[in-house]
């Protein structure tokens, strides 16, 4: 039971597991999901979902999944929703109602019917009108079991059907290919965490204590050690000004995220490309410039190095001498980035643009290339990838 | 079914869906996760269940420092240190230097109670890892004193999250899990009602209006959620502010009375306030 529906979801991409699927079947075994298909859905949504960022998922493949619905999952459906109906007609029913089902042409039957009743239904209630099987004639009001989640005439109060519960689809704004907010940064990057002990020890430290006193007769030996703390370094290049304007609020966001959760974060800005100089200040940006050679020089190697930028620009500034557009430079961009590389082998490049649109401009081909793919899209689910390269 | 069912309280409302995850974790008796954004009354579900199902609860809130150990039992053995410096003879049984944690209270609990851990994701990466066995077993070992402790009434644990860290998928599937999303108007009318049943009608449809359109503000750091509306409808009670002055049509009123209960973040004053001053203008100039 309900094997067909765990695989759909498997195959969706949800990370659901056999203990999961088993814990459910024993919370419907107990009855809690007897009532309606609204009930059941909110069970297998407890049991089977486990991180915010899946409902919408969840929602999705539910919908497909219970609606029959034409999609990519075509050829998996559907036995499901019909043994499990039956199931639940079994339990409802009594032996002479079950006989007038199959007077009705048995349950295939009447679940055909019902489909099309269903269907029907959807568009008058959008209207406005009543529910049916309320007034008593239908058949399918009769048994008060409901296919496809449409309850019938059991709750007066309830008037919305089940299926649009999850066809509301009200967690897509938490879907994890979706929004990036500062809050969902912090969670992608503290998977960078590695925390140490450094600096001064200011902690007592209880078991070498104890160890230690024991060792020592039981006199009193006390020890001290360091307090734990993120270790993680950071450099983080952002690509300002020009095309990077439309990506200006999720770079904000992302850098007043990284901000917060790392202590050692050094920032530059650059414009299109790396060349031989950054700067930390965009408003003096002429006036006050980093070199680059600089930078490899202060910063050690167990910085990890973050750009940020839509790598959208000619080929040739990236590639030739006197390719930037602000200046002349004496070196190609390409030889800077390979230097910068050259010194931190932990490097990813976030770039905000989809990644569906890398393929059509040479230049992020090339800065793909040229960062060994380590190219990841600005999303949660890029930032998560592009952190597993860094650590 | 052996067990009473919760279905909200007079002074929480609870929707179908977290209902049947709370009946469910208690009918299974495994724990069940509860996330959402602040202020939805995570913690709060814990003392209405426990209150309505008259159980005792037991609550244990973490912190970044939190060790699991410390929910079932810690070793004193810094005090016990100390007395066999001093010649105590308490120093001899070592049971005297166990203390028993929240966790283990609960095992002990000769009803079922209902056992919060608060914020699961403030304490360090491992913790979730490290109470595995005690949440799927209900029991644990007790080293010092070679004792096993069982639970008596395998307790409804109700776990609260903030998102804060990622928590183990082996911690994840031992759990039911429920999102509590942000109530829309209907469920907030309830959830208004349940703590101002006297209010009047007028004014609470204009506070929850004001109230959905500050929080539909683009750009806010914080938005406002159902603590704050409670704070602030309590607010406006006090002051006795009359429904008119919450209307929004008349741009001189843009700005709701006592909004500093609303908005806790200055820039988010800021930035209102700004928006209501523009909005302002453009609608003189009309």
């Amino acid at each position: 039971m309900l094997i067909p529906f765990f695989f759909l979801l498997r195959d969706g991409g949800m990370k659901t597991s056999i203990t999961e699927l088993l814990t459910l079947l024993e919370a419907m075994q107990k009855g809690l999901a007897a009532e309606s298909v609204d009930d059941f859905y909110y069970l297998s949504r407890a049991c089977l979902v486990k991180d915010e960022s899946q409902l919408d998922r969840f929602d999705r493949i539910f919908a497909a999944y219970f609606r029959g619905v034409e999609d990519t999952f075509a050829d998996l459906k559907t036995d499901l929703p019909e043994d499990w109906l039956r199931h639940q007609a079994e339990l409802i029913l009594s032996e002479e109602e079950r006989a007038r089902i199959e007077a009705l042409g048995g349950f295939e039957e009447l679940m055909r019917a019902l489909q099309e009743r269903l269907d029907e239904q959807d568009e008058r209630h959008e209207g406005g009108n009543k529910w049916i099987g309320t007034a008593g004639t239908s058949p399918f009001g009769a048994y008060g079991y409901n296919p496809e989640g449409v309850r019938i005439g059991q709750h007066g109060s309830r008037n919305r059907s089940a299926v649009k519960v999850w066809d509301k689809r009200e967690y897509r704004n938490l879907d994890d290919s979706v929004e990036l907010g500062t809050r969902n940064i912090k969670v992608a990057l503290r998977r960078l965490r590695k925390l140490a002990r450094e600096g001064a020890a200011d902690q007592l430290d209880l078991d070498d204590t104890i160890d230690k006193t024991a060792r020592n007769a039981g006199l009193l030996d006390i020890r001290m050690v360091p307090e734990r703390h993120n270790a993680v370094k950071i450099l983080l290049c952002l690509d300002i000004g020009g095309s990077m304007d439309d990506h200006v609020r999720i770079c904000e966001e992302l850098f007043s995220a990284s901000r917060s959760e790392f202590k050692h974060l050094e920032y530059f800005y650059f414009h299109n490309f790396i060349y031989e100089s950054l700067w930390k200040d965009n408003r003096r940006r002429h006036a006050e410039r980093i070199p680059t050679v600089d930078i490899t020089h202060k910063y050690g190697a167990d910085y990890k190095l973050i750009f940020v930028g839509d790598a959208t620009m000619s080929p040739y500034e990236i590639v030739y001498a006197g390719g930037s557009v602000e200046h002349w430079n004496e070196e190609p961009g390409a030889m800077w980035i390979k230097r910068l590389l050259n010194t931190y082998s932990k490097a990813i490049w976030l770039n905000p643009e989809p990644r569906s649109r890398w393929d059509y401009t040479p230049s992020v081909k090339i800065t793909s290339e040229l960062m060994d793919g380590r190219m990841y899209p600005l999303t949660i689910a890029g930032l998560d990838e592009g952190i597993k390269a860094l650590r | 079914m052996a067990h009473s069912k919760f279905s909200g309280t007079s002074t929480y409302v609870a929707t179908d869906d977290l209902m049947m995850a709370v009946n469910a974790a208690v009918t299974l008796e495994r724990p069940i996760l509860i996330k959402g954004e602040p202020g939805t009354g995570k913690t709060q579900l814990a003392i209405e269940v426990a209150n309505s199902l008259g159980k005792p609860l037991y609550e244990w809130h973490i912190k970044s420092t939190t060790k699991a150990q410390q929910g079932l039992y810690e070793y004193d053995a810094v005090a016990r240190l100390r007395d066999s410096q001093l010649g105590d003879a308490r120093v001899h049984d070592i049971s005297n230097y166990i203390l028993r944690g929240k966790v283990w209270e609960a095992f002990d609990s000769n009803v079922q109670p209902v056992l919060l851990i608060d914020e699961v994701d403030k304490a360090d990466i491992e913790f979730p890892n490290d109470l595995l066995q005690e949440l799927d077993r209900m029991e644990f070992f007790v080293y010092e004193t070679k004792k096993l402790v069982k639970a008596v009434h395998r307790p409804i644990i109700i776990i609260t999250s903030n998102n804060e860290k990622e928590l183990p998928d082996a911690f994840l599937r031992r759990c039911f899990f429920h999102y509590i999303k942000f109530p829309d108007k209907s469920t907030m009318e309830k959830i208004v009602d349940v703590h101002f049943p006297e209010l009047k009608k007028d004014l609470l449809a204009e506070a929850l209006n004001a109230f959905y359109r500050v929080r539909d503000v683009p750009g806010l750091k914080k938005k406002p959620s159902t603590s704050e509306l409670l704070d602030w409808i309590k607010l406006l009670l006090a002051e006795d502010v009359p429904p008119e002055m919450l209307h929004a049509d008349d741009p001189r009123k843009a700005i709701p009375p006592l909004y500093g209960a609303l908005l806790k973040n200055e820039q988010d004053v800021h930035l209102f306030e700004q928006l209501v001053f523009l909005d302002r203008r453009s609608g003189s100039s009309q």
